[in-house]
């Protein structure tokens, strides 16, 4: 049995402007030890959805449906109460800017031995001698002294070690890490993540990582679900992920980040268009404004996230049939635009208003607004 | 840190030099009346009038008064004789200032009583008809003169007029704590309340917009995430940074209330330093003009440097 189960797991929000689908059925496992990568950009859902699974996005104007399994226990329906004896415990959580996520006004150790005492019976002593070792073994140098210091005083990456020491003071099952490194330095992205992997094997910890950095869950994830508008429209293992994608939205991410082995004059190709609107979502597949080989159905069918027939680990939702899809990964990554790519292998010319046109310069966002606005009409 | 206060201490008595000074250029430039004339009587006589003024050292330049004045201020801690009846100055401020600073400090716990749950629970409770109808009343609360609620008040409440419910008991007839506390505090009661009225409602107003503001943040959700009990979250985490900036605006506060709360002495008829300013001004009175104005600026400037000293405590971040 999978460690965390999600199934079909929907959060909406109820606002003055429309519900707010961030969440819009998405279902994934994560066993014990294993490591999820979860990949998208900004407002894609990614956040909220491990929210949810801490009880933590529960609102008045939140409506949660389906399912969330825990070791078993379905959370979902758990209380406030149950939910918290489970938090920062079990489950533990550390957040994208470590400054911002600890309390400024208490002492770095205080506020470990707080996560400690809230659900061990330690007495203050125990939960601060656990609060240092747990610093020392994040590698903060001079863990005894700098307990008694204030998150101020910390840099960036000692901070977000500081946090990792609070998250697993309680030795949780399962870690969820929103981007865990964004807010850091480079050279201090690395070992932050160098140390949630020795610390994953050390504890047997089963890692959610949620960013939007291709290159983080590289490094880190066994593997990585990539969510669009609040869907997973691609999921395998990071192998595949990176050799053999595919879903547009995964190449585009994918082209959009420098390559060691491409030719050095290859340009970048940035994704045409915005993420869209939570609240109006283009109908059909989500990602069909900014998709460069759209096809007129798919403005109208929504597709399924289906696992490949050769290979059921890896589960795509695109309309474009399997072949297709091969041939333009191939296309692309011998360096053709996604237009030629296109024109190469679907042997036919984009849809009118499509982003195709306009991808690459200023107006690509327009002509991806014209044609989900076109839908809209539709 | 002990050579940010004394340097805040140096630069506390330029502004009170500066204070004086101010007082007594205005109380020169602008049309008032002449002291000695009003000292003199109905009737008096212009021999009487130059008598007097000569007495008083009104003859002389004003930068001479100003000098004089000073020099004494200075040398003796004196801060000169009321023109009205040659009583001393500094006794009478002395005197007066139990009578206000229990009603400042006596309002103030007031209010803080009454303001900060009020502001807890409308942040917590946010949206719902609880808070709305606190807010509401804190409005209300806020727009009311202090005098027009003082009035009212007693009109309806104390003991001797009262149309409603005639409970507070000598108000207005103040007497000294250290003469009867319990009729001092019967009889500051209702000017408490009175006073504290507004001040609750901004502090309820305040609080709640500081600790939504706060609750929102992301330390908050770390709280959460760590399995903190919701009481915990907002009593530990939230209010201990919300509460924060409200130590600034009570300083300030209490430190003006402490230089004389004119309108609720003059209601209540409690005899405090806001009185004395107001009875001085009338009179042309300005050694206990400038003795008042130095009070209530020294207040407000040692109020002022607690704050700031309180605050190194209070936010580790903060380092004179």
């Amino acid at each position: 049995m999978a460690l965390l189960e999600i199934e079909n797991l929907k959060v909406h929000f109820e606002t003055d402007d429309g519900v707010v689908k961030a969440v819009d059925g998405i279902s994934y496992s994560v066993d014990r030890g294993q490591t999820l990568g979860i990949v998208g950009e900004s407002g894609s859902g990614k956040s909220v959805s491990s929210l949810t699974v801490m009880g933590l996005s529960r609102s008045r104007n939140a409506r949660i449906s389906g399912s969330i399994k825990f070791d078993g226990k379905e959370l979902l329906t758990a209380s406030d109460d149950e939910l918290r004896t489970i938090r920062g415990d079990d489950i533990a959580m550390i957040f994208q800017d470590p400054l911002s996520s600890l309390h400024p006004f208490y002492k770095v150790g205080a506020q470990i031995v707080e996560a400690i005492r809230a659900h061990r019976d330690y007495s203050k002593q125990q939960a601060y001698d656990r609060a240092v070792e747990m610093l020392n073994l994040v590698g903060i140098p001079e863990p005894r002294k700098r307990a008694e210091s204030y998150p101020h005083e910390f840099s960036g990456g000692m901070r977000q070690r500081a946090m990792i020491a609070m998250a697993l003071a309680n030795d949780p099952k399962l870690l969820i890490a929103d981007e865990p490194t964004t807010a850091l330095d480079v050279t201090v992205q690395a070992q932050i993540l160098e140390l949630i992997e020795r610390l994953q094997s050390e504890f047997d910890t089963a890692v959610v990582v949620i960013t939007h950095d291709l290159g983080v869950v590289a490094e880190v994830a066994d593997e990585i679900a990539v969510m669009y508008a609040g869907r997973i429209v691609e999921h395998a293992d990071t192998d595949t992920v990176f050799a053999g994608p595919e879903h547009p939205y995964t190449w585009g991410l994918l082209s959009s980040i420098p390559r060691l082995d491409s030719p050095r004059d290859e340009e970048l190709v940035p994704i045409a268009g915005r993420p869209p609107s939570l609240i109006n979502l283009p109908g059909g597949c989500s990602f069909h404004p900014r998709c460069p080989y759209v096809k007129p159905d798919h403005m109208t069918i929504e597709p399924p996230l289906e696992a490949l027939h050769d290979n059921p680990r890896h589960r795509v939702a695109c309309l474009l049939d399997p072949d297709t899809r091969r041939k333009l990964w191939k296309d692309l990554r011998e360096g053709k635009s996604p237009v030629d790519a296109r024109a190469d292998v679907m042997h036919d010319v984009a849809a009118e208003g499509s982003a195709v046109q306009a991808a690459g310069d200023t107006g690509a966002a327009r002509g991806a607004v014209a044609a989900s606005e076109e839908d809209k009409g539709a | 840190m002990v050579t940010y206060i004394i340097r805040r201490l140096l630069w506390s008595i330029l502004l009170l030099f500066v204070v004086s000074f101010i007082t007594f250029v205005m109380f020169i430039v602008l049309p008032s009346a002449d002291p000695a004339i009003l000292r003199a009587g109905r009737n008096p006589t212009p021999e009487l009038v130059a008598s007097i003024r000569e007495t008083l050292g009104l003859d002389k330049p004003w930068y001479h008064q100003y000098y004089v004045y000073m020099r004494e201020l200075i040398l003796h801690f004196d801060f000169g004789y009321s023109y009205q009846n040659n009583v001393a100055v500094r006794e009478t401020i002395f005197d007066r200032l139990p009578a206000t600073a229990s009603l400042a400090i006596g309002a103030a716990v007031t209010w803080l009583l009454i303001g900060i749950p009020i502001g807890i629970i409308s942040a917590i409770k946010r949206g719902t008809l609880l808070d709305r109808a606190a807010m509401g009343f804190a409005l209300l609360a806020i727009s009311a003169p202090v005098y027009w609620v003082g009035l009212v008040s007693i009109y309806l409440f104390s003991e001797d007029l009262g149309k409603l419910v005639p409970i507070f008991k000598g108000s207005g007839q103040y007497t000294d704590f250290t003469e009867d506390p319990i009729a001092w505090a019967s009889a500051l009661m209702l000017p408490w309340l009175v006073l504290a009225t507004a001040f609750a409602a901004i502090y309820a107003r305040f609080l709640r917009a500081n600790l939504l503001d706060v609750m929102g943040e992301d330390y908050i959700r770390t709280a959460r995430a760590k399995g903190l009990g919701e009481r915990r979250v907002v009593f530990k985490h939230g209010l201990r940074s919300a509460i924060t900036p409200i130590v600034t605006i009570f300083g300030l506060d209490l430190g003006i209330l402490l230089g004389g709360a004119i309108l609720t002495e003059t209601v209540f008829n409690i005899p405090g330093i806001g009185r004395l300013a107001f009875d001085a001004i009338q009179k042309s009175d300005l050694p206990i003009v400038q003795g008042t104005v130095l009070i209530a600026a020294f207040a407000v400037i040692m109020m002022n440097l607690i704050v700031d000293i309180l605050y190194a405590f209070l936010d580790p971040r903060v380092r004179y």
